[in-house]
């Protein structure tokens, strides 16, 4: 039989996990899902708190009556409280205890929703939002930026207090693109490309990874975030555009081969690279492609393959 | 001709790693030792004619026990092998190649070949007994359950020293699985040690759902069974609309594999996304049916030792029932990540609604103890743990539903500090009490409380020290299956603490191994036929039960049928026995179950000529069993006398 001093013990070691854990999250940096550097981060982040309390509003004191009556009936000579065996319903209970959990479950129901449709569009209006297509390898990131006409690998610099419409797909398995303390995370599929609004509100370096298991090399595909003024990123743009070399249709065949690499960085990426490794994957099959641009089938011969 | 031959060797025998060769070397040796042992004391002929043959299901529920706990041994040696290479920042101790294996086998063993083996342990051990039966309704299906479950699990543990073991982890998603990323045996193994013993977990629901409905003594309605069996009916349900949807999935894939087609290549016109759902559509009802009768332990604990009735029965069978409905309603809620917002929305919410009957049960096994009296035996101390380890998880499995913040916790160690809380503080709790509960009644004697309790302890405090710290490391971004990690994320602390608590579930586990062991030696038979002061019919009758379990049938007039009758003294039945009808024992299931072992195993290296051999064996085992009129036999009245007054039944 455990003592009752193991027993307070061992609650005691079950609370103050749980206290220390809840104080060094809001104080620690290291906490990255909750201390987010971004609106869609932010928004994932408050709902995390508060979804957190209404639970905890139901859960404590559930434990605590739990613990209550555990202590209260425990089979001991001279235990003076009631005893009815025969007692087995009480509508008047039940309907509490159905009541209780729907309550909560139709309060957080409605958040979800909220925050579901909050999060479909650019996290602000009034900013030009940028795009960056992004593919995951075996086992490496490729990140493509249309509009400047560059590209990385392994490496990502984004403009402060701007949109970021991530595309994203997959030449190899599945994976999922993930900078957590921007925001959560989406699936890149082969022959798919889906769409991940971020934005960042402070500069910095923050840490991105692989989230899906894609084989030998995923815990290699982590890679860094900078995030830089305005002014700054247009300097990054020409610097990578003056000091780099075009990167072309058979670097890119050589990058699909499976193999862990470092960071890199290109002056051009050929024109609709993105569609043409979507399409390659079976995305022509696939209606709901929300492609830049609607890709050109002719298109295919000429890009080789 | 030599250089291919040692070339293929190098490949069937896996090779060059000392993890393997001390598996292949404990492997013969603890073969050579059975061998030795079984030719020693002339046991050959008891362990074919006893055991290998048995149609009887409080055998069969043992023999699930035993290969359940090995599995467990295994998955747990797999645990603690990741753990230890997590242990530190930038380990070495396994490659990522072999950390990506283990994760895959700990996952696939954990669920498949430990969890649902030893749930079926219980179904077996305790059904037929609760409802007032004298066995299954198709005693020899349920032995060839058995034997293809066991087969398939020898099969895919094979994996780790012919041929290599998966690495696509348990859920094996396309085209990580297809042949252009996972080439060889692996993958196949998975397939096939799944598929086989699949066809058992398919049937064992198909018998034990028969069995509930049509077997129960007279008088139990439906609505006066005990808990556990109405947990039992639910979990069938589950099973019986599940499980053929991973035959299919897998048999999809192995076509894929197989045949080069493509139903989970998007290029090939099929879509990996296919897959995804699929396998999430049996993955998730699969999670809520082993739980299911780990709550029907639970309730059956909690009345027992609270000296109490159930609370609220109705609500606890309609919470039951909805669980079972619910439960194939939710399957997105794996992969928010990849769904559509809309679609998000509306698996968030069917998931949540889960929580509600959950939540239901616990407050009524909370008020079942609420004005009872609380003994701290045993089975009813997992049934404490369970209670708030529970609480905890189903919470945090909430805030997973939401599903805006899962797009945060997706696939970090806050998922897997989720589903540890709720598979470990649920469903291995609750088998664990289940175990502890009935292992009076079949084994007819009780196990040793004070080591028990030392179990108890390591097992709780190794839980939390192990799954809190991962909590707190998904907040700090670690994804899962990453095979080691480096120091500036500050992830180590954490690991390190989560690697003590493994280790301490791992003492936990061998003071268990010991307890039986002792118990075993110590033999305490003392008052085993109702070591409790049981409610059901299971206590009425001596442990073990005769082969036959029931002399007389017993008429059922109350909910605790037993516990009613022991409370107006009419324990006593009028000896007015009957020839008892009985299946025969059969070698039927055991040569099938090798068949099929064949038959995977041909399978997997693409060996069609073996395939086609197993199957062709698969199919004569059934053309014979068809031939065989002599199936049953009648135990004599006088038979039944003998064995009523040696074991001082039909008190
Ligand atoms: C209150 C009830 C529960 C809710 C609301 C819930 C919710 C969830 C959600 C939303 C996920 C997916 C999270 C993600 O992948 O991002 C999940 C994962 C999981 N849950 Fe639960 N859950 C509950 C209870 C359970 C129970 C009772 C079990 C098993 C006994 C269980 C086992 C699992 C497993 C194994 C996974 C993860 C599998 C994997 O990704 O490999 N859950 N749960
Ligand atoms: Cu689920």
């Amino acid at each position: 039989m455990p003592s009752r001093k193991t027993v307070k013990r061992f609650l005691m070691l079950i609370l103050s996990t749980f206290a220390v854990f809840l104080l060094s999250a809001c104080s620690s940096e290291q906490f990255i899902v909750l201390n987010p550097k971004g609106p869609v981060g932010e928004v994932q982040a408050n709902l995390i708190f508060v979804s957190f309390l209404v639970l905890m509003i139901v859960i404590i004191p559930v434990l605590l009556l739990f613990f209550f009556i555990v202590y209260r009936y425990r089979d001991k000579p001279g235990n003076k409280s009631p005893y009815k065996p025969e007692w087995d319903d009480n509508v008047k209970l039940e309907v509490v205890w159905w009541g209780i959990p729907i309550i909560l479950i139709a309060i957080l129901s409605i958040l979800t929703v909220r925050d579901t449709l909050v999060l479909q569009g650019p996290p602000s209006e009034d900013v030009e939002p940028i795009t960056i297509q992004v593919t995951s390898l075996d086992w490496k990131w490729l990140f493509q930026y249309p509009e400047e006409d560059i590209a990385t690998v392994n490496y990502l610099k984004i403009p402060v207090d701007t949109p970021v419409q991530f595309e994203l797909t997959s030449d190899a398995p599945i994976n999922s693109f993930w900078i957590p303390q921007l925001g959560g995370q989406r699936y890149s599929l082969p022959g798919k490309s889906s769409t991940l609004w971020l934005e960042a509100e402070e500069a910095g370096t923050y840490y991105g990874t692989a989230n899906n298991f894609s084989g030998d090399g995923f815990t290699e595909m982590n890679f860094d975030v900078s995030t830089v003024p305005d002014a700054d990123f247009d300097k990054w743009v020409e610097e990578v555009k003056a000091t780099n070399q075009p990167f072309t249709m058979e670097d890119y065949q050589e990058l699909v081969k499976p193999s862990i690499v470092g960071v890199s960085a290109y002056s051009s990426i050929p024109p609709n690279l993105f569609e043409f490794i979507v399409d390659k994957n079976g995305g022509k099959y696939y209606k709901s492609n929300n492609h830049t641009e609607q890709f050109d089938n002719s298109r295919q011969l000429e890009l080789g393959n | 001709m030599i250089e291919s031959i040692k070339n293929f060797s190098s490949d069937f025998f896996v090779t060059g790693d000392p993890l393997i060769y001390g598996a292949d070397v404990s492997i013969v040796l603890v073969m050579v030792a059975i061998i030795f042992v079984l030719t020693y004391f002339k046991k050959w002929k008891w362990l074919w004619s006893e055991w290998l043959t048995t149609v009887d299901h409080k055998k069969i529920g043992i023999m699930y026990l035993i290969a359940s706990l090995l599995m467990l041994f295994r998955g747990g040696v797999d645990a603690i092998l990741m753990r230890t290479q997590l242990a530190f920042p930038n380990m070495d101790f396994l490659p990522s190649d072999k950390y990506n294996e283990i994760f895959t086998t700990h996952g696939t063993i954990m669920i498949l070949f430990m969890a649902m083996p030893l749930m079926f342990a219980l179904f077996n051990m305790v059904v037929p007994l609760q409802i007032g039966a004298r066995d299954v309704a198709y005693p020899f299906l349920n032995a060839v359950s058995f034997w293809t479950f066991f087969f398939g699990a020898m099969l895919f543990n094979l994996s780790f020293v012919i041929g290599g073991s998966p690495d696509a982890g348990w859920l094996s998603y396309a085209p990580l699985s297809e042949t252009q990323f996972s080439e060889g045996p692996g993958q196949n193994y998975y397939i096939w040690g799944i598929q086989i013993s699949g066809i058992g977990s398919l049937a064992s629901g198909i018998n034990f759902l028969v069995t509930i409905l049509k077997m129960r003594a007279p008088g139990m309605k439906l609505m006066k069974m005990p808990m556990f069996s109405w947990s039992v009916l639910s979990s069938c349900i589950i099973i019986i609309f599940a499980f053929p949807i991973l035959t299919v999935t897998l048999g999809l894939l192995f076509i894929d594999r197989y045949f080069g087609a493509n139903f989970f290549t998007l290029a090939g016109g099929g879509n990996p996304m296919y897959y995804v759902n699929l396998i999430w559509m049996w993955g998730h009802p699969e999670v809520y049916l082993v739980v299911l009768p780990a709550f029907g332990v639970f309730s059956e604990v909690v009345a027992t030792f609270s000296k109490k009735k159930i609370f609220g029965y109705k609500s606890m069978v309609f919470a039951l029932l909805s669980i079972s409905l619910l439960s194939f309603f939710t399957w997105v809620h794996h992969f928010f990540t990849m769904a559509d917002y809309k679609v998000d929305a509306f698996f968030a919410i069917t998931t949540m609604a889960i929580a509600i009957p959950t939540g239901v049960k616990v407050f009524n096994w909370m008020f079942t103890m609420f004005r009872g009296r609380i003994q701290m035996k045993p089975p009813m101390l997992w049934t404490i743990a369970f209670i708030p380890t529970f609480l905890v998880g189903g919470a945090t499995g909430v805030m997973l539903a939401v599903a805006p913040a899962d797009f945060q916790y997706h696939n970090s160690y806050f998922l897997i500090a989720h589903f540890h809380q709720v598979l470990i503080g649920g469903v291995v709790f609750g088998f664990f009490s289940g175990i502890y509960y009935w292992w009076p009644k079949i084994f007819g004697f009780s196990l040793n409380e004070k080591l028990g309790l030392w179990a108890f302890w390591l097992w709780n405090i190794g839980f939390y020290v192990t799954f809190m710290p991962q909590y707190a490391l998904g907040f700090m971004g670690m994804p899962r299956r990453v095979s080691t990690y480096g120091w500036d994320m500050g992830w180590a602390p954490l690991n390190f603490i989560s690697t003590i608590g493994a280790f301490l579930m791992g003492a936990g586990f061998i003071f268990q191994v010991w307890q039986i062991v002792y118990s075993i030696k110590h033999r305490n038979k003392e008052g085993a036929a109702d070591p409790w002061d049981g409610r059901t019919l299971e206590w009425s009758i001596p442990s073990p039960p005769p082969e036959y379990n029931f002399a007389i049938i017993p008429k059922v007039s109350e909910q605790d049928d037993w516990w009613y009758k022991k409370q107006k003294g009419l324990t006593k039945v009028k000896e007015d026995y009957k020839p008892i009808h009985m299946p025969k024992n059969s070698g039927i299931p055991f040569i099938m179950g090798g068949f099929w072992f064949i038959t995977g195993f041909g399978l997997t290296f693409e060996w069609t000529w073996m395939g086609i051999i197993g199957l062709i064996g698969v199919a004569t085992s059934i053309v014979v069993r068809h031939l065989d009129n002599d199936t049953d036999y009648y135990i004599p009245v006088d038979e039944i006398e003998r064995t009523e007054a040696r074991i001082g039944g039909t008190r």
